[in-house]
This record gives structure tokens, C-alpha cells and sequence, in this order.
């Protein structure tokens, strides 16, 4: 890293604050032209907004191959983080988690993976021709949850498949459980396996205090770091973290086979201010969030009823660590689904939050609340309680599905295939996905064979109001199967 | 040397008074809190820039606040204010021997400790021994009651700052919680008449009424607020604050007032075809 550069500094956002002082005459990309192309995005969007949204240029660097205020930035950034080297992303984690899955394994290679991956794990495979040994998350009943990756499943998995390339772990979850992610590393890499961290929801472990442990940390080869979710950056931004030893000529390979080459400016300079200002106030910010979080889990917890799970979750295996920063929240107790809360919240309280499953709530916290912000959510939540509260209903007891493989993913979604009515599609091989979004956790992938339980859970779902999504069907009443 | 205070009652009007000289501005954790004395209006407390009360008009507020609904429920023994730090309020309701418990909940310690200093007119009466000052945030303070009082009355600034939680349903349903089944709510309901204030005013009307079985709009002359047309809520789980009015009872208890009287009381419920209309849109 060029000496006279330190965390103070924004290479990206600097240089582009230089070029937007020069006035320079515009014969490039975009035709909006800083916005006197088109007047009403302009007033929509600011001025200013339209103004930094400009093509690569020779002082701005190029996304798709950096050698300088990019560069610097990622510097920077491997800096903040504790990693060797680290890419910008501008199409979503989801590229960040692709480009980790297709960096680690080639077409028939096998990767480790908990079932509760995000669907862009499974979506990589699918492109990439991996095929997946699915490790059991533990599930915690009462909840209804899927918690981590055992090290004991690990190894299971790992004897039965002693040529897998990696394994990928969630640090943390969607709902805040982690995995013991330094003995995962530990014993995958006394196999020769790589680790990739999903790290969509972790991005405040590299600064804050009493936090769970970072995957760079733990000696992680590669993490996918969601900025945009906890981290301050704009919708899509992303790191992706490589450790010592990845061999990131290939990743940058990789990373540019599916990635934009008109990387976005707002998104590369919102990701160069966020990594400033975690670095500098983070361990701020997070306290706050923290702080917050424990005082909603205990007001919450006090309405009676619904129940904010913490900490107290930890059992050092399957909930190895829990992010105190989350605010998840059980609502069968007082009759509802979470989806119901869910929609209650935004519908009658104008209050959005990030997700309502079939039994839970989350809401995300950061340092951006006002106390105001949290009383309003505690307040209605008690509303809720008061006047839709009914007896505990029949809920089904688990969401966890253990899932039969009989193709890979990408097989079983390019083969010649027909469409069934849902009901009528089990004992067959599912060609597509079935989501049930949120959390966005497979309840089918491509390759597994169809079970009654899964389409009872599936119209369960859709009972409940929960958005399942993933199957060319739009209405998801047919499902494609292989032939 | 002309000093002018100047409040925007909207982008496009301009209220002012001719200060004679500002007492004391302070900036406390929620607002910025100052008192000017003033030719015309006397002292007059801002904040954020709002005025929110004058020496020469409290009287409407204070006297419409509180009265209204002591005569419509005169047996009121428990009362939950939640606002109300210049103490008009209070001074209003300590005039009834019969009320025996008030607790005020003020969000922000300094605008308290400012009125006691420099608007005395209004804080006379914030060491009356039944008085218990809470300084937490009202949302907060109201959503752990249950069935406890008689009237809350919500004297809060604007929907927007720190009283923005004060407007909102979750609120308004913590309220009719709190309150017993005589309750009656009391809150400040905006204006009519500007556009934006008329937006509030609508959709706080909106939220109580979703809330109680009973829901009310009267008005008030306020000459120091924007378009000097103002609007309290009147919501209950079983008063009608016309049919149920205790005339006679009120009348007997010998309360002077400036401004309230029983049949301007009847009259405050008849509102203008224009506010109607308003408020039936939703």
C-alpha cells in the first residue's frame, strides 16, 4: 500500500470529488450527463447524486482490472479487515458468493454446504456444476430456526466425502447463529479444503467489540461481507475478503466473468466511505446497535408472549455464537406467524422490517436508530399483542427438510423436463428451485426429489402469506421435474 | 435596533413578533429551547424555532385542554399528561379540588427547567404536591399502563421532531390501554388549515379513531399559531362530549375562566364544512 494512504483516506470518493470539481466536458457514457439529460431524475435523485455517476476514466481506475484509486481502495479495505486482498463488488453479494463457489470448485467437484445457504451458494453450482454435500443444520425446535454447522456434521461430511474442494459456512446466519468457524477452518483445512464464510450479515464482526469471530479472523480463506446490509454502503455493494494463500488472479477471473464492466461509481465510492467510517467509528456504531438490540430484546420480552432470543441460544455446537446485534423475535406464543406480525407492522403501524417467517420476526438495528424509532416498534408490537393476540396456534414444528439428492443442481436444471401441479409433483425430481423468501433458504433445489412433506410445507407457506418464489410459475402451483 | 422573531407557518407565509429582547436560548439533547419577551405577546417560549406558547394567548390552550373534558367527566381522579412542560396544563388542573393523582411525563428536563425560571405565568403550579414529573419519552412511559386512568391528556408539540411519536397509532392504542372505561383522551390536533398541517390533522384523526369507540374534533381561536385555527381530539370508550356534558355540575364548581364556558363547549364540537369534509375523506 502506497505509504502517505491511511484510513483517513478515500481513494475512490476522493478522486471522483477532484474530477466533479473539474467540470470536465462529458463525450462518454452516461447519457444523462450529470443529470441535464434528464431533468426529473435529477430532481428525484439530487444533483449531486447524478453528478458522481459517471463511466470509469483514466483517474478513476477501471473495476475489472484496478491499478490505482480502485486499487488503493481495496488496499485499504484489506487493511480494515484484516485480509489479504479484497475486490470490490457492485452486483450484490450474490456475485461476492459466486465468485467464492466458482473460485473453489470446477464442474463435478463437491463443496460442504449447511442447507440453510443462501440461494446464490446454490444458484453458483448450478452454474458452475459443483455438486453439493449438504450438512443438517441443527434445528432449534421451539423456534423453528435453523441454527449452525456442527463441527461434528463437518466431520461427518467430511469423511464420507474426503475429495470435497470446500466447505462454506454461514457467519452468522440470517437469524444471528454462528458456527464455530475457527475449528471449521481447522479441520477443513487439515483436509485440504478451502472455507468461504457467507458473511452477507456480518460485516460488524470486523469492528465491533465482543462480537463474534470474523471468518479473516478465524483463518477463512474467502468471505462474501454484505456492506450494504450492516455496514452504512448502498444496495448491491460488496466486499469479497480473500486470505493468505487464494490465488486472486484467478478470482478476479472469476469475479469478471459475471460482473458488470461499468461498475458504478455511487456504489464503489459508498463502499470506499463505509470502510472509512467503520474503521474510524464503527466500534461506536456497533455499541449503539448493541445497545439498542438488549434493550428492545428485554422491553420485547417483557410484553409477554413473544420472545427476543439471544444469547442465552449458545450451546458452543449448533449455536456456537449468537450476534447480539440481531433482533430476532418468536411470535407463535401469542398466535401469530411472524409473517402476520410482519404484515400487521407495515400495514396498520406503518413500520417495515426485514423479515416475517413462518414463527419469527427480524428487525435489523444500526447505529442510524433513534430512540424514538425502537419505542414505536416496542409499542406496536404490544398493540399487536393486545388486539389480534389470540391462543397459541398449530404451527408446523420445524422448517428444516432434509433434502435427497439425485442430480446436480446444474444437471437436473438444464435436463428436459415437464411441469406438474405442485401437489401432484412428489416422487419426482425437482428441476427448479422453491424458496420461501424470507429468509431465502431452499426448501427445494434443483436435483432433489419431491416429498409430500415438502408440498404440504409448501402450501403451508403460501397459506401463511409468505412470498415462495423460485419456480418458473410465478403463482408456484406447478413445479418443473426432470423427465 | 429592530429585533423580529419570524416563524414560517408554511414555505410561503410568515408570521413575526418585535422582540424587545431574547431571555435565554439554551440547546438541550432533544431541541433548542429559547424565550423572548415581546411587546404584543409578552413572554413567548420557542422551540425549534416553533412558537409554543405566548403569555397573552395560553389561556385558549390551557383552558380548552383541560376543561372540556372535566366537564364532561367531572369525577376525573387520576390524570396522565404526557408533554406539557411550560406547566399550563397543569396549573389549568389543579384548580379541581376532586383530582387526586397527576402524572406528567415531559420528554425533554430543560424545557421544564426554562419555564420555571422564565414563564412563571405557567409554572406556577408544577410543585403542587400531587404532581409526580416523569422526564422519559411518552410512547415508552404509556405502553407499560394498564386500565389506570381517568384522562390523559397529550400536550405535545408537532408530529414531526420530538413529538413525533406522540401522533402515531401504536401510541393512540397504548393510550386506550392505559386509560380505564371512563377514560377520555385529550390530545393537540394540529390545524386545519394549511395544507401540511391539515395532513397531520387528518392523520391523527385517523389513528384515534381506529383506536376508540368515541372520537371528536373541537377547535379553538389560537392567534400565535399558523392560521390561528386550532383543533384538540376528543376520543373516549363512552362519552359523547356534547350529550354528556355535566353543565349544571361544571358550572357549580365556581371555575373563572377567560375563555371556556359551557355553551362555547357545545358550540367547539360544530366544526365547518370544510374541516368536515377533511376529516370524512379518509
Amino acid at each position: 500500500m502506497k505509504d502517505y494512504l491511511s484510513q483517513n483516506n478515500t481513494p475512490i470518493h476522493e478522486a471522483l470529488k477532484k474530477h466533479c470539481e473539474q467540470r470536465v466536458v462529458h463525450f462518454d457514457v452516461p447519457g444523462h450527463k450529470g443529470g441535464r439529460g434528464n431533468k426529473e431524475l435529477k430532481y428525484f435523485l439530487g444533483e449531486q447524486c447524478l453528478k458522481a455517476d459517471v463511466n470509469s476514466m483514466k483517474p478513476l481506475d477501471n473495476l475489472c482490472h484496478p491499478i490505482s484509486v480502485i486499487k488503493d481502495a481495496q488496499e485499504l479495505a484489506a487493511e480494515a479487515f484484516g485480509a489479504e486482498e479484497v475486490f470490490f463488488i457492485v452486483n450484490g453479494t450474490t456475485a461476492a458468493v459466486q465468485a467464492m463457489v466458482m473460485s473453489a470448485c470446477k464442474q463435478g467437484e463437491k463443496i460442504i454446504l449447511p442447507r440453510n445457504v443462501h440461494r446464490s451458494a446454490i444458484n453458483a453450482l448450478i452454474l458452475c456444476g459443483a455438486v453439493p454435500v449438504y450438512v443438517n443444520p441443527g434445528v432449534n425446535g421451539e423456534l423453528g430456526i435453523p441454527l449452525g454447522m456442527s463441527v461434528e456434521s463437518l466431520i461427518d461430511a467430511i469423511e464420507k466425502n474426503p475429495d470435497a474442494k470446500a466447505v462454506m459456512v454461514n457467519n452468522p446466519t440470517y437469524y444471528g447463529v454462528c458456527s464455530d468457524i475457527k475449528k471449521i477452518v481447522d479441520v477443513a483445512h487439515a483436509h485440504g479444503m478451502m472455507v468461504l464464510a457467507d458473511e452477507a450479515h456480518g460485516t460488524h464482526f470486523y469492528f465491533g467489540e465482543n462480537m463474534p469471530l470474523s471468518a479473516m479472523e478465524a483463518g477463512a480463506d474467502m468471505a462474501a461481507v454484505s456492506m450494504h446490509k450492516t455496514g452504512g454502503s448502498l444496495t448491491q455493494s460488496s466486499f469479497l475478503l480473500c486470505n493468505k494463500g487464494v490465488d486472486t488472479g484467478y478470482v478476479r477471473q472469476i469475479i469478471n466473468l459475471t460482473q458488470t464492466t461499468s461498475g458504478s461509481y455511487l456504489l464503489l465510492s459508498s463502499l470506499d466511505i463505509s470502510r472509512k467510517n467503520l474503521y474510524l467509528n464503527g466500534k461506536y456504531i456497533f455499541e449503539r446497535t448493541v445497545e439498542f438490540t438488549r434493550y428492545a430484546r428485554e422491553e420485547i420480552n417483557a410484553i409477554g408472549g413473544y420472545y427476543a432470543f439471544g444469547d442465552e441460544l449458545v450451546n458452543k455446537d449448533t449455536v456456537f455464537a449468537f450476534d447480539p446485534t440481531k433482533l430476532s423475535v418468536n411470535t407463535r406464543n401469542i398466535g401469530l406467524a411472524g409473517i402476520e406480525v410482519y404484515d400487521l407492522l407495515r400495514d396498520e403501524y406503518d413500520i417495515q422490517i426485514e423479515f416475517g417467517d413462518i414463527g419469527n420476526i427480524l428487525a435489523i438495528v444500526s447505529g442510524g436508530e433513534r430512540e424514538l424509532e425502537i419505542e414505536r416498534l416496542l409499542s406496536a408490537l404490544s398493540e399487536i399483542k393486545r388486539i389480534h393476540g389470540r391462543e397459541k396456534a398449530q404451527t408446523l414444528n420445524q422448517e428444516y427438510i432434509d433434502p435427497s439428492i439425485k442430480l446436480t443442481p446444474h444437471e437436473a436444471f438444464f435436463a428436459p423436463k415437464k411441469r406438474l401441479p405442485i401437489e401432484e409433483s412428489a416422487g419426482y425430481v425437482s428441476a427448479e428451485f422453491v424458496m420461501c423468501y424470507p429468509p431465502g433458504i431452499p426448501i427445494l433445489a434443483p436435483g432433489e426429489l419431491v416429498t409430500k412433506e415438502i408440498t404440504d410445507y409448501v402450501r403451508y407457506a403460501k397459506e401463511k402469506g409468505c412470498q415462495v418464489t423460485g419456480t418458473e410459475d410465478m403463482d408456484t402451483e406447478y413445479l418443473n421435474v426432470v423427465k | 435596533m429592530e429585533l423580529w422573531f419570524t416563524e414560517e407557518h408554511t414555505k410561503d407565509v410568515r408570521f413575526s413578533i418585535r422582540v424587545e429582547r431574547q431571555l435565554v436560548s439554551v440547546k438541550s439533547r432533544y431541541q433548542e429551547i429559547a424565550v423572548f419577551d415581546t411587546k404584543e405577546f409578552g413572554k413567548v417560549l420557542a422551540l425549534d424555532g416553533y412558537v409554543m406558547l405566548t403569555e397573552k394567548d395560553e389561556f385558549i390552550y390551557h383552558e380548552m385542554i383541560t376543561h372540556v373534558p372535566m366537564a364532561v367527566n367531572p369525577d376525573v381522579r387520576n390524570v396522565l399528561i404526557i408533554g406539557a412542560g411550560d406547566g399550563g396544563t397543569v396549573r389549568e388542573l389543579t384548580r379541581y379540588k376532586t383530582i387526586e393523582h397527576i402524572d406528567m411525563v415531559e420528554i425533554d428536563e430543560e424545557v421544564v427547567n426554562v419555564c420555571k425560571e422564565y414563564l412563571t405565568k405557567t409554572s406556577c403550579e408544577l410543585n403542587d404536591e400531587r404532581l409526580n414529573i416523569y422526564y422519559e419519552d411518552g410512547l415508552k412511559y404509556v405502553r407499560r399502563k394498564n386500565n389506570e386512568y381517568d384522562l390523559i391528556i397529550v400536550d405535545s408539540t408537532d408530529p414531526f421532531g420530538p413529538g413525533e411519536g406522540l401522533f402515531t397509532k401504536e401510541f393512540y392504542g397504548n393510550c386506550y390501554q392505559a386509560l380505564n372505561e371512563k377514560g377520555i383522551l385529550i390530545n393537540q390536533h394540529e390545524s386545519p388549515y394549511y395544507e401540511d398541517d391539515a395532513a397531520s390533522m387528518v392523520r391523527a384523526h385517523k389513528n384515534i379513531e381506529s383506536v376508540f369507540e368515541y372520537s371528536f374534533v373541537y377547535q379553538f381561536h389560537m392567534p400565535t399559531y399558523p392560521s390561528g385555527h386550532w383543533l384538540f381530539g376528543f376520543a373516549s370508550k363512552k362519552y359523547d362530549p356534547v350529550k354528556d356534558l355535566q353543565q349544571d355540575a361544571w358550572n357549580k364548581l365556581g371555575i373563572t375562566t377567560g375563555y371556556y364556558n359551557t355553551e362555547l363547549h357545545k358550540g367547539a364540537f360544530a366544526l365547518p364544512n370544510y374541516v368536515k369534509e377533511l376529516l370524512n375523506e379518509q
